[in-house]
């Protein structure tokens, strides 16, 4: 008797471990769900938070759509996750999430070691430090003996860290772990200054109570490439991904943006022909349908539209692309030719 | 006898600073002159401290306006919790479904109430909480009767602490009383594995276990096994729960006579017919008010999963508090929910004395 | 007459039993059977975390220790810098969580000991209060009084540059409660030696009184004279160095107050929120011991004409504490554990730094195995402390 109890404990144990979803490759588990599990900020305005009505917003959630689009043809086929900077690499890793578009910097040992790949970069960051206006610093090389809030556990600690070691200065770390916790502690005054990536720190100060109070000290102390990233193995997958994120650069270095794309598909250029699909190969060659590059930019949008939709000049965080330009125009953002 | 006899023969009243309001006030507040002096002490000090917190809090607060009305006051402002009430209280929920963890919440809280009396403890009731339980995770989960799904990454608020804290007891308990009987068992293979896993849990903080459960749980599992973050933080709280329970029921089977053991020898009842009929329901009867005080504990230690970022009531207040609009008002938020939590504790810990009570006269 | 055989012969005794009926070798079955199931599940997880590491390419063993830590440490009571090892940062989270266990013990159990004895007072108006606080505090989730504590210190309080000031010396800022302290001296040290040697006389002391006191019968005021000796002579000691009074004093330059000694909001809001759940536990435990030792033993210490000082410390604190100290350890135990929610507000005690290096190096299994060792050892010394106590104290039964 007391073995059955036993055999039934155990058996009872191991079906309340879990969700049985054995996958194969990424894609083939992602079309066989027929959605695609993308993992998200939650807390940062403008690259992937929700709205008060609970709808996603931001640049790395249409960058997640536009995968959808890509493989599904319905920018709706997406499920975002919320991950805090401690949970987002294992949750890609174990399987939780099929991609992570959560304005994580590529790095060498991100890339090693931790089994991940990250794709094309789809914002061009540096950490930056934020800090109120009636404090009168003006430059990084002031804040000698500073407190300052920072993530533990991330890039950003460390960079802080190498910066004032070689600066020979001091501080001292507020380290909370929550991005809204951190923001509200900042703003409550008990540290002097917020660290972070730029662009976070812009959304930070965009929803704060008195946004014109606080500055970004200009010295930018780190490069921060942010891209979406995909496990090791499924090279197919990490195509598509890649290459979604291309399409939208391509698609704005051809002048295609979701209001003419349609006039677009009646084009003579032999260039945009291959781009949407009109010559067809690309699709093929991917996997997907030949218009999934047409569907992008149609749903979505081509890379400019998406960023002044969600970072850019007229929203509430107000920045310049900068490095984020088209190489054409003294940015980074250039597209491999889509033949 | 005459009328003034039996007028000197009234009853003498007690002096009257020995009776009424006089009379307490003399023995309780100020028999001696130390306790007199402490007395006029503490008066000053609630005199001191009182007055304003009454004022802060009800004088000068607003209790249902808008975050901008806030700021030009001095008071409380009590507004930040009717105005985020549905996300406190329920959190990402989604909209025109909370009729779902409301019921389960009405059903859970109505069999607790149920439970209570000593009268109603019979096997039917282990039944009814079990159908209970599996009801309220359908009503969460959906799927069923036009029920649309509700992935449990959106459980979240008070529903889930109690989810956490109801499941996590009730999976316990059994495992508990397992672990207790393989620890005075004689044989020392199991004896040692329960001694070591007791010892083990025990002398480690829940934060580490919610730790492990979050963190290493998808490396303990093979390639493309997922498990849900409720249900891990889950298995964490019952393996928690389960070694303080095996502890509990430990105390209670050695309280229980030998006389007792040796009569089922004598009947000629095997071990597993000897705990089940005669020594199992002694020795948890004895036990239930240190269980319901593990029960406290687990509904207290639900507020841990913050740290794993799981959305339980006390991450829900933290969420609407991280609005611009609404920092700087924790501590109003803060009370509100200590109020919550009081409330429920204080039910449990005063039911759990009064059948101390109510128990041990019995015997 | 040869007597009957009635001796049973071997055979007829062994064939009895069936192997399955035989509670002896069931037993052994059945923790084969257990060994083979724990052994096996075990196997099974650790394969697949072996598999799995290899297949995410996260470095196993504890080489990381010896790697560079790049993070800094908002407080730690040893010199320490990004540049040290994780190995020492480490150290340094263990430090601070032994700093806050150290001094919410001894808070605690004053608070605590002062509270549970209130709480039985004939005074109505101070048992109620008591009963009120414990009432509140042990009803609130511990983690609700941290973020509590920790929003009242950083919000309530001003900024640094408009820190209150009650006293010269002293600022109250929402970083933190900055006091004065005395300059160190080679005084210092002179006085805690002589400190430290009152002591240990003072026992020595307790013990040739005791004995004088069973030979004689005359009672001896050591401890008095202890306690004097403990206050004046380290004074003394002050004073022929030359009575330094220079002190420390913080001031504000530039972001923040330097000098003094500072208690940050993190560690202050950790410290008060442990001691007061965790004195509203001991109080009840106190009150219980109390209230454990029958009234009949006062009133025969009061026959035998003992003054109420000499009532509490012959009488009721050795029978009470017989009943106090097993649950008080654990209450202890409880505090050091409940230390570790320092991570979710910010203060760097071990399971934060942990965490953190968690975070850098990828290593998760190797980091909570060291969170759980570390606590294993806190709670096993204290068992056998308690197990060791518990038989010294034992009342010896007929």
């Amino acid at each position: 008797m007391k073995l059955t109890k036993i055999l039934v404990l155990v058996l009872g144990l191991c079906l309340t471990l879990g969700t049985f979803a054995y996958a194969g490759k990424d894609l083939d588990t992602v079309r066989a769900k027929g959605y695609i599990q993308a993992g998200v900020n939650g807390s940062v305005f403008g690259f992937g938070m929700p709205d008060a009505k609970g709808n996603w917003a931001g640049l790395d959630v249409d960058t997640a759509r536009a995968i959808a689009v890509a493989i599904f043809g319905d920018a709706s086929k997406v499920k975002f996750t919320p991950l805090s900077a401690q949970q987002r690499f294992t949750a890609l890793q174990s399987g939780e999430i099929d991609v992570l578009t959560r304005n994580a910097t590529q790095t060498l040992s991100r890339e090693t070691q931790l089994g991940l790949n990250f794709v094309s970069v789809n914002y061009y960051d540096g950490q930056g430090f934020l800090i109120s206006k009636k404090l009168g610093v003006k430059s990084a090389k002031e804040l000698d003996g500073a407190t300052i809030c920072v993530l533990p556990g991330t890039t950003t600690e460390q960079n802080a860290a190498d910066y004032f070691r070689t600066n020979n200065m001091s501080w001292k770390p507020v380290v909370i772990e929550s991005t809204a916790e951190l923001a509200k502690t900042f703003f409550a005054g008990r540290c002097d200054v917020l660290t972070s990536d730029a662009s976070q720190l812009a959304a930070t100060r965009a929803i704060a109570a008195d946004p014109k109070g606080y500055i970004i000290l200009p010295e930018i102390i780190s490069k921060e490439p942010l891209a979406p990233a995909v496990r090791h193995g499924d090279d197919q997958f990490r195509d598509i991904v890649d290459f979604t994120v291309l399409a939208m650069i391509n698609a704005e270095e051809l002048g295609i943006t979701s209001k003419n794309v349609d006039k677009m598909l009646k084009s003579k250029s032999p260039v945009i022909q291959r781009f949407l699909g009109v010559s067809p190969g690309n699709g093929k060659s991917l996997g997907l349908d030949e218009k999934w590059a047409y569907n992008i930019i149609k749903q979505i949008g081509n890379y400019g539209e998406v960023f002044e939709r969600n970072v850019g000049v007229n929203t509430s965080l107000g920045l310049e692309r900068g490095l984020n330009a088209l190489w054409t125009n003294g940015g980074l953002m250039y597209s491999p030719p889509f033949k | 006898m005459t009328e003034a006899t039996t007028a000197k023969r009234a009853q003498l009243q007690p002096p009257s600073s020995n009776v009424g309001v006089v009379g307490w006030l003399k023995t309780n507040l100020f028999s001696t002159w130390y306790n007199s002096l402490l007395t006029f002490i503490l008066l000053g000090m609630l005199a001191l401290t009182l007055p304003p917190v009454f004022q802060w809090a009800f004088i000068d607060s607003l209790w249902n306006s808008s975050a901008e009305a806030c700021r030009n006051i001095e008071g409380a402002c009590w507004s930040v919790v009717p105005h985020n009430f549905r996300f406190i209280i329920l959190g990402f929920f989604p909209e025109g479904q909370e009729w779902r963890p409301i019921l389960a919440m009405v059903l859970l809280l109505g069999l607790v109430i149920y439970s209570k009396e000593r009268s109603r403890w019979k096997k039917s009731l282990a039944w009814l909480w079990l159908i209970n339980l599996i009801v309220m995770g359908t009503l969460m989960s959906g799927g069923v009767l036009g029920m649309p799904v509700v992935e449990t990454s959106q459980w979240s608020g008070l529903p889930l602490t109690l989810i956490l804290s109801f499941f996590g007891m009730v999976v316990a308990y059994p495992m508990g009383i397992f672990l207790a009987l393989g620890r005075r068992s004689k044989m020392p293979a199991i004896k040692t594995l329960c001694v070591v896993y007791i010892e083990m849990i025990r002398g480690v903080p829940l934060i580490s276990l919610l730790f492990m459960s979050s963190i290493m749980f998808p490396l303990f599992l093979p390639e493309g096994v997922t498990i849900d973050k409720v249900l891990r933080a889950l298995v964490a709280i019952i393996l928690f729960t389960a070694a303080y329970i095996a502890e509990v029921v430990r105390g209670g089977l050695q309280a229980m006579p030998r006389g007792q053991y040796e009569a089922a020898d004598s009947l000629g009842l095997n071990y597993y017919q000897t705990m089940r009929l005669i020594i199992l329901p002694q020795a948890l009867k004895i036990v239930i008010p240190p269980s319901v005080g593990i029960l406290l504990s687990v509904f207290k230690d639900t507020s841990l999963v913050v740290i794993i970022a799981l959305f339980d009531v006390l991450k829900t207040t933290m969420v609407t508090l991280s609005n611009p609009d609404w920092a700087g008002y924790s501590k109003e938020a803060y009370i509100f929910l200590a109020l919550l939590y009081f409330v429920f504790c204080y039910a449990m810990s005063s039911y759990s004395r009064r059948l101390e009570k109510e128990l041990h006269t019995g015997h | 007459m040869k007597p009957q055989d009635t001796s049973i012969s071997a055979d007829t005794i062994e064939a009895a039993i069936p192997f399955w009926r035989d509670a002896g070798k069931r037993a052994i079955g059945v923790q084969i059977i257990a060994l083979f199931l724990v052994s096996g599940v075990s196997y099974y997880l650790f394969s697949n975390t072996q598999a799995n590491l290899a297949r995410q390419s996260i470095a196993t063993g504890f080489g990381f220790l010896g790697k560079e830590a790049s993070f800094e440490i908002g407080e730690s009571l040893i010199r320490y810098s990004a540049a040290d090892s994780y190995a020492r940062a480490l150290w340094v989270g263990v430090l601070n969580t032994l700093q806050v266990a150290f001094i919410g013990i001894i808070l605690t159990t004053i608070l605590g000991s002062f509270i549970g004895i209130a709480r039985l007072s004939s005074n109505w108006l101070l048992s109620k209060v008591a009963a009120g606080f414990i009432e509140v505090m042990q009803n609130i989730p511990i983690l609700l009084q941290l973020f509590f504590w920790y929003a009242i210190f950083y919000e309530s309080f001003p900024a640094p540059r408009q820190a209150l000031n009650p006293i010269e010396g002293v600022f109250f800022c929402n970083r933190g409660f900055i006091f004065a302290i005395p300059e160190a001296h080679s005084a210092h040290t002179a006085m805690g030696w002589m400190f430290l040697a009152v002591l240990v006389g003072g026992w020595f002391l307790n013990r040739w009184g005791y004995q004088r006191q069973e030979l004689t019968g005359k009672a001896f005021p050591a401890a008095r004279i202890t306690i004097a000796a403990a206050l004046f002579l380290p004074i003394l000691i002050w004073a022929l160095y030359g009575a330094p009074t220079a002190m420390n004093m913080p001031e504000l330059r530039g972001f923040n107050f330097q000098g003094g000694l500072t208690f940050s909001p993190e560690f202050s809001a950790l410290l008060l929120g442990l001691v007061l759940y965790t004195s509203a536990f001991v109080a009840e435990i106190v009150r219980a011991g109390i209230q454990s030792i029958s009234q009949g033993q006062i009133e025969a210490a009061k026959a035998i004409a003992l003054r109420p000082g000499q009532v509490l410390h012959l009488v009721i604190f050795p029978q009470a504490l017989r009943v106090i100290i097993p649950p008080l350890t654990s209450q202890m135990l409880n505090l050091t554990k409940n230390s570790s929610l320092a991570v979710a507000i910010g203060y760097a005690d071990f399971v934060a730094v942990a965490n953190t290096t968690i975070n850098q190096t990828g290593q998760a299994i190797e980091g909570v195995a060291m969170i759980m060792v570390v606590y294993l050892f806190f709670s096993l010394s204290t068992s056998i402390f308690m197990n060791w106590y518990n038989k010294h104290m034992a009342l010896v039964e007929r």
